[in-house]
């Protein structure tokens, strides 16, 4: 019997070690930390400055940004540039065939972008555009390989350059090298994106702070409503051997 | 008599209805000795009904339009009250429906609940799981993303599999060269309305064959052979309510703090329940790189995967895809072993078992994966396992040593 369970276990395990090993682009650990309101209204308003310029959200309506601490004339005086009211979505002006003729491809609406692509990803894509002179913008990012998009916070975080190594007779990108600063230290710029990612990850479902909270209420709940169950069923049962 | 009594009598003497409440539920004689396994069953029925409700709040909301979909998903999330909450309980529903539904046909093949007298309440069983595998994959098309449009495309275009007739037959069903909004309206016309009334035709026969012939227990033997002489009560009978309704109400909430967890804490499980590329809408200009099916159908599509096409059709795999689910029917004629019970049967069935479930789990596994040369092998192997589990069953449970049942009950 225990050589049969061995077998048993042997089976039901090789396919998962087999399929282990498997190559995959290195993402660097975002910081997402929704507790801290701080850094979301950071993240609102680099998002309102630098992404909602071609990006939407327009599943996102301004006025929500009031769950993240701000009040409806803080999010009025300082982060409405596109809209009039509050309750309006956060679309963008610039029209679909426009940015197609521009960037290749109509820029995708982000209010569910860390949800479709992960906060890592997202982390790590917006600190990894280099300089590359055979892309249309001029720039190409070492996670999504000639992006459509350029790098529009390239005067905070200045230019990047990549350093090649050979692998398996192919040149491939090792790392990426600051070669002409920009407004910000690159450790401040990498806060900068991960306040940003913070934002993106907490809009991607603003119900989600709500969400835990509730959660925890309803186990706790349950736990009680287990305890009358269970001795209600006991009760029931005692005369039933 | 009291007033509740004379219109309690007024009622019954129009409609059944003490004397229905009375077959179903107060002189309804389960087994004493039900385990863990049979919680399942009424499970099943509460996600169903938890389905039902939170569909008809979606529905409200819910948009089945190509261009609107998408974001009316969206908008249930955020600016419907409470929407996210009926969504997640929606999307989870449907992941833990298929687990708890699992767990109840497994509690089947264990016990032996297949057996004679219960060949149709199997029957019945089967095909709510096939319209539940319907009811699910017409759903999955709704939220309208990527994963939703590239997985009904692969679905669809099986059925293009088919000789002669297959194009036109996909065509048909699509009501359109590709999938498209027209599409996308039957599948809700027929994910809202014809499969749920199925299902729940289905679940009332289920339940009528079952207390027709009496609950099967862990140990698959009759309590009806020990009646009561003079009250003619099975002796190891206990009324349904109140002590099965205590008992699966400690269940019920189990379960629901498993469910309140998950939605709560996890409703993408992990991409599980909700698929990361399911973010992204529907693009049928753009096909993503690895289209996987919910977990719940990988272990068919990997049947589906591990056969060798045939003349360059396809269409091997999806007889064999189908037959995976069609052999299912055929169990209790399958079945030739004395006892019906695992605790009575011989190691041969236990063996088969096991590996039936480790091909299974494994399969599952397997279909989430990207095609490659291993994992197709291993998935030949388990398919093999898979059928063999079935088609050897009347030799080897007719060969099997198995123990004595007892005459009445263990504990």
């Amino acid at each position: 019997m225990k050589r049969l369970k061995n077998f048993l276990f042997l089976l039901a395990v090789a396919p998962v070690a087999a399929f282990a090993a498997g190559a995959s682009i290195h993402l660097d650990k975002a910081p997402v930390n929704l507790a801290d309101q701080d850094s979301l209204q950071r993240g609102a308003r680099v998002f309102v400055n630098y992404c909602l310029n071609c990006h939407s959200a327009s599943a996102m309506r301004y006025s929500r940004m009031q769950d993240i601490g701000l009040t409806e004339d803080q999010i009025k005086d300082n982060l409405m540039f596109a809209a009039e009211k509050p309750g309006e979505p956060m679309n963008v002006a610039m029209a679909n065939t426009d940015a197609k003729a521009w960037f290749g491809a109509a820029p995708p609406d982000l209010s569910v972008i860390s949800r479709a692509r992960g906060a890592d990803y997202l982390y790590t894509y917006l600190r990894s555009f280099y300089r590359d002179g055979s892309t249309v913008t001029g720039w190409n990012n070492t996670v999504f390989d000639k992006v459509g998009m350029p790098h529009v916070m390239s005067d905070l975080q200045g230019e990047m350059a990549p350093r090649f190594k050979t692998e398996g007779g192919h040149q491939v990108i090792e790392r990426l090298e600051l070669v002409k600063p920009g407004s910000m230290a690159l450790a401040e710029y990498d806060a900068m994106v991960g306040d940003l990612v913070n934002y993106l990850v907490w809009m991607g479902e603003p119900a989600q702070l709500q969400r835990k909270q509730l959660g925890i209420i309803v186990l706790i709940f349950l736990s009680v409503f287990f305890v009358v169950a269970y001795y209600l069923k006991k009760e029931f049962w005692k005369h039933i051997h | 008599m009291s007033a509740l009594q004379k219109m309690m009598g007024w009622v019954d003497d129009r409609f059944p209805l003490t004397s229905t409440y009375k077959a179903h539920l107060s002189e309804y004689y389960a087994p004493k000795n039900f385990n863990f396994w049979y919680f399942f069953g009424s499970l099943a029925m509460l996600v169903l009904v938890i389905q039902i409700v939170t569909g008809i709040f979606l529905t409200m909301n819910y948009k089945p339009d190509a261009a609107l979909a998408f974001m009316s998903v969206e908008y249930i999330m955020r600016d419907v009250e409470w929407g996210w909450l009926i969504r997640y309980m929606h999307s989870t529903g449907a992941a833990m429906f298929f687990v708890v539904v699992y767990l109840h046909m497994f509690r089947g093949l264990m016990y032996g609940s297949y057996r004679k007298p219960r060949e149709l309440i199997w029957i019945f069983g089967v095909l709510i799981y096939l319209a539940l595998m319907a009811e699910a994959f017409l759903g999955y098309l709704l939220p309208w993303g990527q994963m939703s449009y590239w997985g009904a495309q692969v679905i669809v275009n099986l059925f293009a599999a088919v000789p002669f007739i297959g194009e036109d037959l996909s065509i048909w069903i699509r009501g359109d060269y590709v999938i498209s909004d027209a599409t996308l309206n039957r599948f809700f016309a027929f994910h809202v309305i014809a499969l749920p009334l199925v299902l729940l035709a289905l679940v009332v026969v289920h339940l009528v064959a079952l207390h027709e012939v009496g609950s099967n227990n862990p140990d698959g033997i009759e309590i009806k052979k020990h009646k009561d002489p003079v009250t003619h009560i099975p002796l190891d009978g206990i009324p349904f309510h109140p002590y099965y309704t205590v008992k699966d109400i400690v269940g019920v909430i189990v379960f629901l703090m498993v469910f309140s967890a998950i939605v709560f804490f996890a409703p993408e499980m992990g991409g599980y329940f909700l698929e990361q590329a399911n973010f992204v809408p529907a693009n049928p200009l753009q096909t993503p790189l690895h289209i996987a099916p919910l977990w719940y159908f990988t272990p068919f599509y990997a049947i589906l995967r591990a056969v060798p096409p045939l003349f360059g059709s396809q269409f091997p795999g999806v007889v064999a895809m189908g037959m995976s689910i069609v052999v299912l029917f055929f169990l209790p004629w399958l079945d030739r072993s004395k006892v019906k019970s695992i605790r009575y049967r011989g190691p041969i069935y236990k063996i088969m078992l096991a590996l039936f479930v480790v091909s299974f789990i494994g399969l599952g596994y397997l279909g989430l994966l990207p095609v490659s040369p291993v994992a197709t092998t291993f998935a030949r192997i388990f398919s093999v396992i898979y059928f063999l589990f079935f088609l050897l069953m009347p030799w080897y449970t007719s060969i099997d040593k198995t123990k004595p049942e007892p005459e009445r009950v263990t504990g």
